[in-house]
This record gives structure tokens, sequence and C-alpha cells, in this order.
């Protein structure tokens, strides 16, 4: 974590500048669908690193975390339907709704743990994506197509590609900053203790509930930010946003990169889906070669392809 | 009796047919050392989880510095003054040992909800946790992540954090289990130091440890108060020497 540079600080530079050198290799190139696959990464990058906050440092293990997404992109997309437009609104009502929700659903299933709290946050979620597709007038089943991605005045152009690229990156550095902040500061010192020992937290006078809550609030409102940006990228909405496997791709993103670090999941999301895309172009059975590797790292690399790289520091 | 530090009035707690408390009542005033030994399942761990918090008791009263705290919760009950330390020890295994006394330190600095300042490097909670640490002799292990600490270690970090808490009494749930002799007597030789600040309940089966530090013993059999009062008086006591003390003996010899 500290400022030297480390094999593991370079690899998370090197990460970073590549990052923000896709859209000119894009450019030279031509290769749209680059651009395209890589503001997706960055994107749900956002959203695993939210996850990470509480599943990693907090060790809530959500298997709904991809509700925020949908909640996000849905607040975007029903606005936009009823010819809200501005960003300015959107965006924060994205934030505000997924902020709502964690609370309801964290002041309910904190009072639980392990498999149990699992299943409640996961049964909260698909609740969700059911009503979602009840929702006729903005596409039911099928999902609907935003006209209009969010307008911010003359500030940013969102239909330039690189452009919002480029906001989806900022957005995620920031993601990843005040993350970090966070897990380091007095707030975050609870939230870990409570993953630790809950119990030795509470002996020592910690109320670790409430912590815990506002934790689970801050982690939904920065995924909500991340179901805004996709509902933008993707020029569409539909209950998949936040199907169940999608908040299994989360987790696996989190596990694969690493839980441990603030950046690990941000590794995990580029491996992930660039393994993905890789993948099923050699064959349309890519997950048969996917699992096996994901298998690999759980059981040699606890700390994820982050700590492997960590290790390789000590070693 | 009105000013005793902690009174129990007629604690019960049934466990299905077992009783783990029963009717128990017991006064320490403040800057006592009261010592409870009893035989392996006689309830003093239960008891010690009841004054913590984290067992509630059937029936009976629990005050503690003139206030009832029966109903109160377990973060409430620290904050109030009363640390407790556990048999079974409960620590932060993948913290330094800085860090789990540093938190002990922050639960009573006002409240956590700090988003932004690293809390690694405020003196306000690194200075008190060293000072902890240096009292139980750990000073020289504070960066040592607590999974690679010894036995001992443990039991010694154990008391850091209780102390860390700055309680006004300390709930000491066999803080000399497992530890070799020479351990032992760094344990009561510091139970002997902060005995002079704190009022301190012992549980612990190193006789010669009780009877070394106990200004008042009470016995435990079955959940309830057999005897209760100075080491001469136990160890005088018939009925004490039959139920417990004796069966020790033998068991030693």
């Amino acid at each position: 974590m500290s400022g030297r540079l480390s094999p593991r600080n370079a690899f998370v530079a090197g990460v970073i500048a590549i990052l923000a050198l896709v859209p000119v290799y894009a450019e030279a190139t031509g290769n749209t669908f680059m651009m395209s696959l890589f503001t997706r990464i960055v994107i749900l990058a956002i959203a695993a690193v939210s996850l990470n906050l509480i599943m990693g440092f907090g060790g809530m293990v959500s298997f709904g975390h991809a509700v925020y997404l949908g909640i996000g992109g849905y607040a975007v997309g029903i606005l936009a339907k009823e010819g809200v437009n501005s960003g300015l609104l959107q965006w924060p009502l994205a934030v505000a709704a997924s902020a709502l929700f964690a609370l309801t659903v964290g002041a309910l299933s904190l009072r639980t743990r392990g498999v149990y709290f699992i299943m409640i946050t996961l049964a909260f979620a698909q609740m969700v994506y059911y009503v979602a597709i009840g929702l006729d007038r903005y596409g039911g089943d099928d999902g609907m197509t935003i006209y209009k991605r969010s307008q911010f005045g003359g500030l940013i152009d969102l239909s330039n590609k690189t452009a919002f690229y480029y906001l989806c990156l900022a957005l995620l550095l920031a993601t990843i900053y005040i993350v970090w902040r966070l897990v380091h500061s007095r707030f975050g010192m609870v939230i870990q203790g409570a993953r630790s020992n809950e119990r030795r937290m509470r002996a020592i006078g910690f109320p670790t509930y409430r912590y815990k809550l506002l934790g689970f609030v801050f982690a939904g409102m920065l995924c909500g930010l991340a179901g805004a940006l996709l509902a933008n990228h993707t020029d569409f909405i539909s209950p998949a946003l936040m199907h169940w496997t999608r908040s299994g791709d989360l987790i696996v993103m989190a596990v694969l990169g690493g839980m441990g670090t603030v950046f690990g999941p941000v590794i995990g999301a580029v491996a992930l889906l660039v393994l993905e895309e890789l993948l099923s172009g050699i064959t349309e059975y890519w997950q048969i070669i996917l699992g096996p590797l994901f298998l690999l790292v759980v059981l040699f690399a606890r700390g994820g392809i982050d700590g492997l790289l960590s290790g390789v520091r000590r070693g | 009796m009105a000013d005793a530090l902690l009174e129990i009035e007629d604690l019960s707690k049934r466990f299905g047919g077992v009783v783990a408390s029963d009717a128990i009542a017991l006064a320490v005033p403040q800057g006592e050392l009261h010592a409870i030994i009893g035989p392996n399942g006689a309830g003093k761990t239960t008891l010690i989880s009841q004054l913590a918090g984290e067992i509630a008791p059937d029936a009976g009263r629990i005050r503690f510095a003139g206030r009832d705290i029966t109903g109160l919760p377990i973060f409430r009950r620290s904050q109030l003054g009363l640390a407790r330390s556990f048999q079974i020890t409960s620590l932060f295994l993948d913290f330094a040992a800085i860090e789990n006394v540093a938190l002990a330190v922050q639960a009573h600095a006002g409240h956590s909800f700090h988003f932004w300042r690293a809390a690694r490097s405020q003196s306000e909670l690194r200075t008190p946790a060293r000072a902890a640490l240096a009292r139980v002799g750990l000073a020289g292990r504070a960066d040592v992540v607590v999974s690679n600490l010894s036995h001992g270690e443990h039991r010694q970090l154990e008391i850091a954090m209780a102390l860390a808490t700055t309680p006004s009494i300390l709930l000491l749930d066999e803080p000399m289990a497992g530890m070799g002799p020479e351990e032992s007597a760094r344990m009561v030789k510091t139970l002997r130091e902060l005995k002079r600040e704190l009022t301190i309940l012992l549980i612990e089966h190193d006789m010669e440890a009780v009877f070394a530090l106990a200004d008042r013993i009470t016995v435990l059999v079955y959940g309830r108060i057999i005897a209760s009062g100075t080491p001469e008086a136990i160890r005088a006591n018939a009925e004490v020497r039959q139920a417990y003390l004796g069966e020790q003996e033998q068991r030693h010899g």
C-alpha cells in the first residue's frame, strides 16, 4: 500500500496506464470494439471495487450487488423516457435511489450472518429484477432503448465515445481513491475489525451494526453510479442489468483480482472480461477454460492475482 | 454495600435442564480483586458473559457504578467502563498487535464516523495503545501480526485490549489458561500492578495465583455460591475443601 515502487505497484501503474491509453490505441487502429469493451470493463470495475468495500474489507458477502447496476440504470432510463435528460438530475437520483434501497436491504439483512446474509441479499435483488420485468411502460422483459444520453449542458458530451470513456475512467480512479481513504479511516478500521472478529468488536465497545450498515449503503451508492454509466454506455436498459449471474460476475472479479486490496477488483474486472472475450473467440465453450483458471487462482493464490504479485515481492 | 462498584442480585440462568446461575448474589467494592473459583462447569464463564452482556439472565439484576445495566447491550456496558477478557482468546488475528489495541482505544474515543484521515497515523490512538502494550510487557511485539504471536502473548494482548478501553472494572476469564510457569508468574506480576488502580473480577484455575492475588474469593459450584470470603476463610472452609479444593489436591497429588 505504500508509495514504494515495488513490482506490484509498478503493475498497478501499468494497468492504469494501459486503461488510459486504450482510446489512443483504438483511434490509431480504428478498433471501435475494443473501445466499447474497455468502457464496459471500466464501468464494471467501479461496481467490483464498490462490492469489495463490503465483501473484502467488511466481510459482508452480498450476492445481490448487481441490483444497484439495475437501480442506477433504470433511474437514468425511466427519467429519460419521461423527458428528463439532465445528468445532473439523473445521476444524483440514481445514487440516492441506490442508497435508499441499500439502507432498507442492509437494515434487514445485516441482522443475519453467513449463508443467510448471502441468501437475503440475493432475494432482495431478485425481487427488484422481477419488478423490472413487470414494468411494461419501461420495456418489461425486453428492456428499453434510451434515445438520449444524460445531458450535462456544455460540460461534457457523453455521445463522444472518447470523452465518455475518460469520464468513466476518472470516476473509477475517484472510486478507488474514495474507497482507499474509507478503508484506512477510523470507519474502515471498524468494518475491518467486524470482519475479523465481530464479537470482540462489540466487547470492546463498538456498535458494529450501524457501521456495517453505512458501509453497505456506501457500496450501493458507488455501484448505483456505475449503473447510471452502464445505461449510458449501452443506450439500453433491461432486467438483465441486474440478473443474479451478474452479481456472481462481480464476486468473481473481486476474488480473482484480490479482495485484500482496493485495486484488486480492477485487475479482476480486466482479467475476467478480457479472458471472456479472448476465449470466446477461440471456442464457444470458453467457460470450460475459464472455470478451471478461476479454480486455480482460488486454490493457489488466496489473495487473487494481486496477492500473487505481492507474493513475488516478498520472495 | 451501597457503594459497591458491581452488585449482582439474584442472578439466574438456565440452559434447558442445566442451572448455570442459581440466584447468585455478589457485591464487589471498588478496588477489590475478587476471584471466582469452582470446578469446570460451575457456571463461571456464564456469569462473566452475563455481566459483560453477551448472555441475558433469566432473572435478577446487575448494577454497575450505581446504575442498573441488566438490559444494556454489550457495547454500552463497555462504554460505561466494564471490560472483559476472553477465556478462549478472541483477537483480531490478521491485525498487528498494536492495531488490536488501537481499535480498543478507538472504541472509547468518540464515534468512528470519520471517513477520511488514516487511522494508523493518529497518535491519539497509537500512543495509548503503545502504553497498554507496554503495561503487559508486549512493547517490543507491537508490529507483529497477532497470528504469529505465542499463546502466552495472546493472553497478555487480551489484557492489553481490555486495559485500552480505560475500564473501571476488569472481568478476566482465566487469563493464565494454558500458560507455562514463567508466563504465569509474569501475569501474576502484571495483575498485582493493575490491582492497585482497578477493580478486578478474576476467574482462574491456578489456585496458587488466586490465593496470592485475591482480596476475597467466591466459590461457585453448579451455579450456586457455596462460600464467599477472604482467602484464609475459604482455605479453612470445610464445605469448600470437600467440594473443590480437596478434589484439586488429589488431582495434583
